[in-house]
């Protein structure tokens, strides 16, 4: 883990001429910027249309699952920002451009990571950022030391959990270069998830989701900590505190499932 | 078209319909990844319409049954429909920018007949490829409510028709923007967007409140997903009701096709005028 | 062993390359067999050579570039290139290799053309002075002065070509591998490129193997030459036993006194006549001497010519007489373009 500046560094060196790339089309860059926020907040749009028809959705207020909303947005929002179209990974596997950056002195999933690196991805983030924000201001979050600690390492514990996802679902990619969209359901599929309030879910759904994919931690568990809501499931309280573990135990595996991914590529060339 | 070589026309553009089917045909794994997605996302928003309607029993006109079933025909035909992405408007917008467009206008087949055939053929594969499975699969875990009547069915897949025309229509008009516009491809990408909204994917447009309902219960977009389902679902049954809902498709479909064709010669004019 | 390493740059022995390719067969069914796109493949180049590789499309050039640079894993056999295994330490390789991938370009599309050579400064990590030097002497040689602030979209293909060639060297890489670099070129282009790769390596002995269509450039610029076919290594040498191999027949020109019926003579054939000219095909491998001197003793001879056979006609005929059952460019190109 000695190279994690290096590939830092790298990361930032390619996202920078994608910038650069993408600022030589100003007006593109504008409306880009537009679809990537309307996007996301008309499906707040959504929640804010379901809550004037109904007070409550699974026994949560419209403040609370804006809270849920909200973090959820962000968590999602620093990973597709960061991991841009790590998702596309199967159409350069098809077209032979991977082959570029398999000669360079970098890391392939860095160098994955920075590609099509787009500034106009903030724009989900914001929006995620602005109903998180709403949603603190209308809600009465009786706060703790403990709460308030937990915010931050939420967010980014989340936003790691999905980058797992983003990442195993990449490196699937390597043995079926066709089937991007099925990573939709876990990525965007994932996000919707956990907009809503869990009681709203089938049980089993929810198991799934808490040990299978274990996206219930990207903002559930430690949301309803917060909120000083029961668990789904019956979970321990202190399962608010698992996120960490549970992003590092899902990029390990991801990272596993990255490296068997480019092993098979440098095996049969695809 | 003239009358005189009607056959001949139209076997071309039969074979236009069959190589967009075709064409699709051969994307398996993709298509088995859009059918299993179509399948999770109809899963996740059931759920969270069955909360609504514990609340809101009768919301919008359906019951809950009712409403399980919009969610799992939207599924189904998000992709016959273009939903998500603009399908052959990507390319034509491509085309447009980098000047092979020109080819195309100077050829003798009509531009919008040969897309349009093109886009019912890729349609047609859609909507059996990846519609049957995820209504099946909500079918067997939620209490829907499908007619039993092969009647209805046949009726619900005439709506299906005329809503991918005007699907076509808006994408067609959209992506010939690009010939004014430096970014057709943002305003593809905004046009899908505002789309996805106004077709009720996320939410049947009768549940939508106030003036915003009002709205969306005209604008072209309602052609889409609402007709149908309300037709499949009973809610417009009645020799008058279909008719409406008919008559509501079809003139959206001849005054988008109209525009399209407006734009389609004022373009032709302009690569005229600018030596192609 | 090791004096191997010292003394060959690239050491290839016994490799290969079996790929598991899927076909549609029928509606439903797919049919999976193996390919080898790569079959005992045994050759060195030591440091500063310059060689070509040739062979028809999907012969299985671009699977041993893919090889040699660490992108593919050999199946089968043992490859270093400067004493490492490439698939092992692929990205420690990188460091010391440069590749252009011919007609696909890895410069920045959109950004002027300096801005690519930025990136390679940083993300290679070259001294500053080093950098300078090399994108001095580059843009010099492949005349891109007038080009660097001009965006990539902008430059023409030989431009283009010329332009990746600098990004590929300014790390100094000791080995260059490049597909197809003169493919698409106007002829000026193609003098420029070759021009500067000879320079390259007889001034900085970089090692260079390159595939190419073009055999041009392996006359200019090559003293060695690899040919392979369905995976099988099918010659190595100078370029002038090339003309030699197999059923390469050379050709003796006659012009006798008059218009005769054809020539009788043992070992060599008449394959044309015009006038009282004849032209005699006969084995590459049989010197002309007594064949010419059987003709003078029976027929009236007033000159005489030997012709060379083109190079490609030596290597059609090789391709043909490729003992496989597929044909090239089918099957037997999973990889490649």
């Amino acid at each position: 883990m000695a190279d994690v500046s290096g590939s830092v560094r790298v990361y930032g060196l390619i996202a920078g001429m994608w910038i650069r790339s993408t600022l030589v089309y100003r007006t593109s860059f504008a409306l880009a910027l537009l679809v990537n926020f309307l996007v996301t907040a008309l499906d707040f749009v959504v929640i804010w249309m379901m809550f004037s028809q109904a007070t409550s959705l699974g026994g949560y207020s419209f403040a609370q699952t804006a809270f849920l909303y909200g973090t959820a947005s962000v968590s999602f929002g620093i990973t597709t920002f960061v991991l841009g179209s790590v998702d596309d990974l199967g159409m350069r596997v098809r077209d032979g451009t991977l082959d570029a950056f398999l000669v360079r002195p970098a890391p392939v999933l860095v160098q994955v990571a920075a590609d099509r690196f787009g500034l106009r991805r903030i724009g989900r983030l914001l929006q995620g950022v602005l109903v998180l924000g709403w949603s603190l201001a209308r809600l009465d979050v009786d706060w703790t030391p403990a709460k308030l600690l937990l915010m931050p390492v939420m967010l980014l514990s989340g936003a790691a959990i999905f980058g797992a996802v983003y990442v195993a679902g990449a490196a699937f990619q390597f043995w079926a270069q066709d089937a991007a969209e099925a990573q939709s359901a876990f990525t965007f599929g994932g996000v919707t998830l956990l907009q809503y309030p869990p009681t709203v879910f089938a049980r089993d759904f929810v198991i799934g989701v808490t040990f299978v994919v274990p996206l219930a931690f990207v903002n559930w568990l430690p949301a309803l900590y917060v909120l000083g809501r029961p668990y789904p499931l019956g979970l321990p309280w202190w399962l608010a505190f698992a996120p960490p573990l549970v992003a590092a135990g899902s990029c390990a595996l991801a990272g596993l499932a990255w490296r068997a991914g480019v092993r098979s590529y440098r095996s049969t060339g695809s | 078209m003239g009358t005189s070589g009607a056959s001949g026309t139209l076997r071309l553009y039969a074979a236009v319909v069959a190589g967009g089917f075709r064409r699709y045909a051969t994307y398996r794994s993709a298509t088995a990844a859009g059918v299993f997605t179509n399948t999770v996302f109809g899963f996740i928003v059931a759920y969270t319409y069955m909360a609504l309607w514990d609340e809101r029993p009768g919301l919008g006109g359906y019951d809950e049954a009712q409403a399980l079933t919009y969610v799992w025909i939207g599924q189904a035909l998000a992709q016959a429909l273009s939903m998500f992405n603009a399908g052959f408007a990507v390319d034509m917008v491509a085309r447009i920018r980098n000047g092979d467009i020109a080819v195309d206008l100077y050829r003798p087949v009509d531009l919008q007949l040969w897309w349009l055939a093109s886009d019912l053929g890729r349609a047609g594969f859609q909507l059996f490829s990846r519609g049957v499975v995820p209504l099946t699969v909500g079918a067997l875990c939620f209490p829907l409510a499908l007619p039993g009547d092969p009647v209805v069915w046949l009726e619900f897949l005439v709506a299906v028709a005329l809503a991918v025309v005007v699907s076509f229509a808006i994408r067609y008009v959209l992506a010939l923007a690009a010939f004014w516009l430096i970014d057709g491809t943002g305003v593809l990408q905004f046009g899908g967007v505002v789309g996805m909204f106004f077709t009720g994917l996320l939410l049947p447009l009768n549940a939508m409140p106030g003036a915003l309902g009002d709205l969306a219960r005209v604008l072209p977009w309602a052609a889409l997903l609402q007709m149908p389902a309300d037709i499949l679902l009973g809610a417009r049954s009645g020799a008058d009701g279909l008719l409406r809902a008919y008559a509501f498709q079809a003139g959206w479909a001849v005054v988008l096709l109209a525009a399209g064709r407006l734009l389609q010669s004022s373009a032709t004019r302009k690569v005229v005028l600018q030596g192609g | 062993m090791t004096q191997d390493f010292t003394e060959n740059f690239i050491d290839v022995e016994g490799v290969e390359k079996v790929f598991d390719v899927r076909r549609r067969a029928g509606l439903l069914r797919r049919e999976r067999h193996q390919v080898r796109a790569v079959d005992s493949l045994t050759f060195s180049v030591p440091r500063g050579e310059m060689v070509g590789y040739i062979g028809p499309n999907g012969a299985g050039k671009s699977t041993t570039i893919k090889m040699l640079t660490g992108i593919l894993t050999p199946s089968a056999g043992r490859l270093r290139v400067a004493g490492i295994e490439p698939s092992r330490e692929r990205t420690r390789l990188a460091r010391r290799i440069g590749v252009v991938f011919g007609q696909r370009t890895t410069l920045w599309w959109d950004l002027p053309l300096i801005d690519s050579y930025r990136l390679m400064h940083r993300m290679y990590r070259i001294p500053d002075a080093r950098y300078r030097e090399n994108l001095d002497r580059c843009v010099e040689l492949l005349e891109l002065g007038g080009l660097l602030e001009t965006p990539v979209r902008q430059l023409s293909l030989g431009q283009r070509m010329r332009g990746d060639i600098a990004a590929a060297l300014l790390h100094d890489p000791e080995v260059l591998y490049l597909d197809e670099p003169t493919i698409g070129l106007d002829i000026v282009s193609k003098a420029k490129v070759r021009g500067f790769l000879r320079d390259l390596n007889a001034e900085r002995g970089t090692t260079v193997l390159l595939t190419t269509h073009d055999l041009t450039d392996i006359e200019q610029l090559c003293r060695r030459v690899m040919v392979i076919d369905h995976g099988r290594p099918m010659y190595d040498g100078e370029l002038s036993g090339l003309h030699a191999f197999g059923d390469g027949e050379r050709t003796l020109v006659v012009d006798l006194e008059r218009e005769l019926p054809p020539v009788q003579v043992e070992s060599a054939r008449v394959v044309k006549v015009e006038g009282p000219r004849q032209w005699l095909a006969f084995p590459a491998a049989q010197s002309a001497a007594p064949l010419v001197a059987r003709i003078a003793a029976a027929y009236p001879l007033v000159d005489l010519s030997v012709r060379e056979p083109d190079i490609e006609a030596v290597i059609a005929r090789m391709y043909a007489r490729a003992p496989s059952p597929e044909r090239p460019g089918e099957a037997g190109a999973p990889v490649g373009r």
